[in-house]
């Protein structure tokens, strides 16, 4: 992140601004170093995660064991679901990006509270330690979803790993609360809720979300802890408690989580697609409110994850309705999405083509879900590889894809440095293609039967399964050309300019890298987030905002 | 290609009276998706050719198109309809899984980590596998001893959790005679992936004749290859090695016609009788350095397979 010659800027950097050395970071109260310290934990976490998942992957390409044990194996499926969910896909969005673009798209010097949001960060770094911690002194063999009564019989080390996403659940809360103060309290004067980006819609929605469902999730893991420690019978039907209470719980804050991934992913989207478009963002109104649809919809739904548990043929039958409700907002933000693009002038770098991936990718990831939302086909296709491929798509082919567009659409305004772009071409190709290699095949085992969460399988699977494999060391390499650039752009990389892509959102109107107070002066509000081209001509006299409108220009 | 002449593409066969109502509604969807796919994606590709920027032009105003209620309206109202016409599909089509037939034939399924216990209405007991009359619709009830299990046929696109501490229940009436494979689908730890069965759907005949004595030894078949048949179906493999290596309990590698030590310090001789003991009443002598965690064979083996079982023991030295 050196970077002594800002060329263009006149005002210092807040990397100059801020201070040198290793205490200006420790102690810093500025919302974008904060950010740039979550970005560099979570992509360090996705790498982790990421090992984890190439070995699973690598287990898998022969039956029986090729070089695991089952324990071994169920300990490194286990880390691989819980890192990327609790410490990486959940903070990546809202509190690295979000940290470092919320404050400069609402045209603010800061966060509401800094405090607080450096605090939220230390949080997340004990609740990091915590949960390695766990996996260093014996790990863990639950699966992410830590189902009861095996996770109170389990020998790992529950206890920890449980308390590390305890702990990691209040960093989220901390964030979400500063997210929501802010935007509520710090934009910029002249921008109204209407007026502001998509990206802060988004962010808001999920802070929402991050506020009402994750003290669920603290409350459960405390209970789980409380049987574990002390024997009381909360879920062991051994003890009198009951097992499947906990899915219920888990789910609470589990399935709203989703929407804590996706959102922010979504968002991102919203951002890129009419930048590079050029154009006016199609549906902005629907934009925004499906976000808020999604996530009140997203509360009611999280019994669709337990439609063989046991649970009341009625309540299936109450879950699997909302549960399609919830996909017409998604379905809404891809047409809009697509729309944008009509009658664009579009161009292709490197973040466009992470949105045009997602686009595609997303778009399976949502319609695979119409078929685990029916009910009768969901009792077949639950639990198997299909739903690992279902939510891989919409996770990693989603929020995932959006983040590394993010990251790349952010990157020169961040560092104040280019990347090379044909690596970041490439590297995005690589990316794309090795995911459908990797996961378009699990859809195929899942559909035929293979289970998930298998060590061994029957050997009629082995074909699926090393395709898949072989898909998976794409994708690896697709991430490990990034990290090179990336890593280089540091040092070798262009100066970047204040607006790389000629966006019109408040970030792109101060300089790369911003000054320690973001704006030297107060940005201008009066050119709205999308007002790219020009307005169509009113129906009527006297009406122009409103009635811009129709296609037919 | 013959995937483009299929309805419900990726399935397995389709084995019970339901699977075919599951794979109409899995196809419909399956080709809305297709459908859907290209609305979406097919205009994408078309903007994103069409209104690219070419090679030495530069940007143009574009039009403020801001939204078209009717065009909004529409990619929601639709979609909507949709789902719900496969919600109430798929809820119809559940109840008539979840609902079984008043004349169903009862068998009994309990889960243990890790395998799967059948057990008849006359007493006959079965670990793994499942032995079946062709043409009769069968109600399961099922429990689990110790976490979360579930059953899963693929073949007759059923599947249902058993919790531990109460029972659910599912049914199917398989189509004609066959194998058909059974899965857990819940996870429950190190043999989770092992934790296989087999139904076995025969002909009336063929299926009382196996209530009386068992399979009979086929053409040229062993004693020994019949234990070793038995060894992995029945589930010992989740548990013994026959290569010498630690599993949960002790490998049957070179284990008869040596001394093995017990948790209470003796030792014992492992000869026919010991196993046969150790596989009737696990708990009766415990080998050393192991948990004491095998369920009872009493009643899941027929006397001739015990006989195999033992058999096939006593030849790996």
């Amino acid at each position: 992140m050196a970077n002594n010659d800002h060329g263009h800027g006149e005002h210092p950097s807040f990397f100059q601004e801020g201070g040198k050395g290793l205490m200006s970071w420790v102690y810093t109260l500025d919302h974008k170093r904060i950010g740039l310290m979550y970005l560099v934990s979570v992509l360090v976490m996705f790498g982790v995660g990421g090992v984890m998942a190439l070995l699973v992957r690598l287990e898998l390409f022969s039956p029986g064991k090729t070089f695991l044990t089952a324990h071994q194996y169920n300990q490194v499926f286990t880390l691989h679901g819980a890192i990327m969910v609790f410490l990486f896909i959940i903070p990546a969005v809202p509190a690295a990006l979000g940290n470092f673009v919320l404050p400069l798209l609402l045209g603010t010097k800061d966060v509401a509270f800094p405090r607080l949001n450096i605090f939220s960060f230390y949080i997340y770094v004990m609740g990091a330690i915590i949960a390695i911690a766990a996996i260093v002194m014996g790990g863990v063999d639950t699966g992410w979803t830590f189902y009861t009564p095996y996770s109170v019989g389990s020998s790992g080390k529950v206890i920890w790993m449980v308390f590390g996403v305890f702990v990691l659940g209040f960093s989220s809360i901390l964030t979400g609360l500063n997210f929501i103060a802010t935007t509520h309290k710090l934009r910029a004067p002249g921008m109204t809720w209407s007026r502001m980006p998509l990206f802060c819609w988004g962010i808001y929605a999920t802070s929402l979300i991050q506020v009402l469902a994750t003290p669920v999730l603290a409350i459960t893991l405390l209970m789980l802890i409380i049987e574990r420690a002390w024997g009381v019978g909360i879920f062991d039907p051994a003890k009198g408690g009951d097992a499947v209470l906990f899915q219920h719980f888990f789910w609470f804050y589990s399935h709203p989580a989703v929407y804590i991934m996706i959102l922010p992913g979504m968002a991102i989207i919203s951002e890129i697609i009419p930048t590079f478009s050029k154009k006016a963002i199609f549906g902005y109104k629907a934009i925004g409110m499906s976000s808020v649809a999604i996530a009140i919809i997203g509360f009611l739904v999280w019994g669709h994850h337990m439609f063989v548990s046991g649970q009341s043929a009625f309540a299936s039958m109450v879950f699997s309705f909302l549960t399609f409700l919830v996909a017409i907002p998604s379905g809404i933000k891809v047409f809009n999405w697509t729309a944008t693009m009509y009658k664009g002038s579009i161009t292709f770098e490197t973040p466009m083509l992470y949105a045009l991936a997602f686009l595609f990718l997303f778009t399976i990831g949502g319609l695979t879900g119409i078929f685990l939302g029916a009910l009768s086909v969901n009792v077949h296709l639950t639990d198997t590889y299909f739903v690992v491929a279902h939510f891989h798509y919409v996770m990693m082919g989603g929020t995932v894809i959006a983040f590394y567009g993010g990251v790349h659409y952010w990157w020169p305004k961040m560092t104040g440095r280019m990347y090379n772009e044909k690596l970041a071409r490439l590297a995005c190709l690589l990316v794309f293609i090795g995911f459908n290699v990797t996961f378009l095949t699990q859809f195929v085992l899942g559909s035929k039967g293979m289970p998930r969460r298998y060590y061994d399988y029957l050997p009629e699977f082995q074909t699926l399964h090393q395709v898949s494999t072989v898909g998976s060391w794409i994708l690896g390499l697709g991430f490990l050309i990034m990290v090179g650039y990336l890593l280089a752009s540091l040092k070798v990389g262009a100066v970047a300019p204040a607006n790389p892509w000629g966006g019109l959102t408040l970030e792109w109107q101060t300089s790369s890298p911003p000054p320690l107070h973001n704006f030297e002066k107060q940005p201008n509000t009066k050119i709205g987030p999308y007002d790219y081209g020009v307005p169509l001509p009113p129906k009527k006299p006297g009406t122009l905002e409103g009635a811009v409108h129709g296609t037919s220009s | 290609m013959n995937i483009l002449l299929q309805w419900a593409p990726f399935m397995p066969p389709a084995a019970s009276h339901n699977a075919g109502n599951v794979d109409n509604l899995y196809g419909f969807i399956f080709w809305l998706s297709v459908v859907f796919f290209i609305l979406v994606i097919g205009p994408g590709a078309w903007f994103v050719y069409k209104y690219r920027l070419k090679p030495g032009e530069s940007h143009k105003p574009t039009p403020r198109i801001t939204h078209h209620l009717g065009l909004e309206l529409t990619w929601s109202i639709i979609p909507l309809l949709l789902c719900i016409v496969i919600a109430v599909w798929g809820f119809w089509d559940f109840m008539a899984l979840g609902v079984s037939p008043a004349d169903a034939e009862e068998i009994y399924v309990t889960g243990y980590k890790w395998g799967w216990r059948f057990e008849h209405r006359d007493g006959t007991k079965e670990l793994n596998e499942l032995h079946l009359p062709e043409g009769k619709k069968i109600k399961v009830i099922m429990t689990a001893e110790d976490v979360i299990h579930s059953f899963f046929v693929p073949d007759f696109r059923v599947k249902q959790d058993l919790p531990p501490g109460r029972y659910t229940t599912l049914w199917f009436e398989p189509k004609g005679v066959g194998e058909h494979q059974v899965f857990c689908t819940e996870y429950c730890g190190d043999g989770h992936s092992g934790m296989l069965a087999k139904i076995i759907v025969q002909p009336k005949e063929k299926y009382e004749e196996w209530i009386k004595v068992g399979t009979p030894l086929a053409q040229g078949e062993t004693l020994e290859d019949r234990g070793k048949k038995l060894y992995s179906d029945k589930g010992c493999a989740t548990c013994h090695s026959v290569d010498g290596s630690k599993l949960t309990g002790p490998s049957f590698k070179a284990i008869y016609g040596n001394p093995q030590p017990l948790i209470d310090g003796s030792n014992v001789n492992v000869d026919e009788n010991f196993l046969r003991e150790s596989i009737l009443n696990p708990q009766a002598k415990v080998a050393q350095g192991y948990p004491p965690v095998m369920p009872s064979y009493q009643g899941a083996l027929k006397e001739m397979d015990l006989n195999a079982l033992i058999a096939y023991i006593k030849s790996l030295k």
